[in-house]
């Protein structure tokens, strides 16, 4: 079913009795082409762009839960392309050129709004590092707006420009950045993925990978065995345990990362608004509610929910920018699992299993990455080439040293992200 | 979290600072161990969901380093020990 205007307001007049389910429900054949193990954003968008750009269809996406019940339904929605590395720069800035067609493309709605995204600096070195950093996403061709003071106040005059530890000297403007509406993302993948016909199983949870003379055969699951030429491996915090079903040992910590959202409330916050120092990010859903986050707990989790020091860093950090938001009423907070990689980086690569792809690593930031995830694991799935956008995504680079994307600046090393 | 300090007690995990599997204890010998053995030391882990030997340091203590033992999936800390005992266990001089 295409979805427009026209339908909304046809179905309005004829009792909403047109509208059926976005994808179906299929059980499982016993061999496919390829299988997508994971039906998140990253999963869900491989399927997709194996179906649309290299007409590869008979594709399972296995989930073990249900769909888009992961990161993707669980993350601060921020869409942005303000990476500093060559290796990020590219992808990034593709991802976002993904997310500007993404609605067209889909025919779906997943809200994608470029209000532009302000990230603050609060002395002269940190000015420089925006300097260059903006140098480089206009170099990539994204754009990039310095601001002063004066300039941030106004666009938020809202903020507490004379906070003692934090004066804030400017911002970095990135006016195509932005949020979307996580679970659209999803389900329009989904939906997508469906109309081209494949099929999307869910509650089947892989158990394990079959390998004959290093080859990829297929997949056991909690739904039987299913043969497939090809698989890849696309389970964000699970990557560790999925990957050891094929031998593999990968360079990632699952982590705990805890956001946050109040009660609706009237409009004020127009932009996404990062205060790097406090360790803070906030933007305004479209329902109202203020989405906020902060850093990792800083241990391995798989709890999927954090800790309370982290909540009171995150509320403090909060108030020292905005004093405004103190009296808005915290509605829920969540966690995801968040797969650490050394040096900050993902990966997109083949495995030493001939037919088996991995793609993980996304640390905090793998919402933004959704549609280009898709787009270049997809053609490494089916083209056996990395996409130009995604050549530095090796699993290997922390072996042969070429390559690190440390774009924090800190060092590859596992507790330092 | 409250992990139980040998000698301090229960204290904050707030005050601590995670570093990582225990497995780091195990440094592979600088002299003899290969490029191969030392990647997999300082990038490649377990990450199990579950129980996990990790190490912590009592930054905002008595600056010791332990062996806590705690389930990745509930947050339950099973158990503290002090690193060196660990390591002299495994051998180490120190």
């Amino acid at each position: 079913m295409q979805y427009s205007g026209l339908r909304v307001i046809w179905e309005g007049l004829t009792g909403q009795k047109g509208w059926g389910p976005m994808w179906r429900d299929p059980a499982p054949k016993t061999t496919y082409d390829m299988v997508i193990i994971g039906g998140g954003g990253h999963g869900l968008s491989t399927a997709y762009y194996l179906a649309r750009e290299h007409g590869i269809t008979n594709i399972a996406v296995l989930e073990k839960g249900y769909l888009g019940g992961g990161n993707i339904g669980r993350n601060t929605t921020i869409v942005r392309a303000n990476y500093f590395l060559p290796g990020n720069s590219e992808f990034y800035s593709h991802s976002l050129k993904l997310w500007e067609g993404l609605e067209q493309d889909l025919n779906y709605n997943v809200m994608h709004s470029q209000r532009g995204l302000i990230n603050l600096f609060h002395s002269d070195g940190q000015r420089d590092a925006f300097v260059r950093r903006g140098n480089a996403m206009i170099n990539q061709g994204d754009d990039a707006i310095l601001l002063d003071r004066e300039g941030v106040r106004r666009y938020l005059p809202y903020l507490d420009f004379d906070n003692t530890r934090f004066p804030i000297y400017g911002g970095l403007y990135h006016p195509r950045g932005g949020t979307a509406r996580h679970d659209a993302v999803a389900w329009g993948y989904a939906r997508g993925a469906d109309q081209r016909g494949v099929d999307l199983i869910q509650n089947c949870e892989v158990t394990g990978i079959d390998i004959e003379n290093g080859r990829v055969t297929g997949v056991q699951t909690t739904r039987g065995a299913i043969r497939a030429k090809k698989v890849g491996i696309v389970v964000a915090g699970r990557s560790s345990q999925v990957a050891a079903m094929a031998g593999m040992r990968l360079p990632i910590e699952s982590h705990v990362l805890q956001a946050f959202v109040t009660e609706g409330l009237k409009p004020v916050i127009d932009h996404v608004v990062s205060f790097g120092m406090g360790h803070f990010y906030i933007s305004q859903s479209d329902k109202g509610g203020l989405v906020f986050g902060g850093d990792l707990d800083f241990y391995a989790s798989y709890a999927a929910r954090g800790n309370l020091p982290m909540v009171e860093h995150v509320m403090e950090a909060g108030m020292a920018l905005m004093p405004m938001i103190g009296k808005a009423k915290v509605l829920r907070s969540w966690g995801g699992i968040m797969d650490m990689s050394p040096d900050g980086s993902p990966m997109i690569d083949r495995t030493h299993v001939e037919g088996l792809y991995l793609n993980c690593g996304w640390n905090y930031g793998g919402f933004k990455a959704v549609p280009a995830s898709g787009h270049c694991f997809a053609h490494l799935m089916a083209t056996d080439r990395p996409h130009e956008a995604a050549t530095g995504f090796r699993l290997d680079r922390f072996a042969t040293g070429r390559g690190l994307m440390d774009e924090e600046g800190t060092g590859a090393q596992h507790n330092l992200h | 979290m409250l992990i139980p300090h040998p000698i301090l007690g229960p204290r904050d995990a707030q005050e601590f600072v995670y570093l990582g599997d225990a497995a780091l204890i195990d440094r592979p010998d600088g002299m003899t161990a290969g490029v191969e053995e030392f990647h997999d030391y300082l990038y490649q882990r377990d990450n199990p969901a579950g129980v996990h030997r990790e190490l912590w340091y009592h930054e905002q203590g008595d600056r010791s380093w332990l062996v806590v033992t705690r389930d990745t999936v509930t947050h339950e800390i099973l158990g503290a020990e002090l690193a060196r005992d660990v390591a002299r266990a495994r051998g180490r001089s120190k």
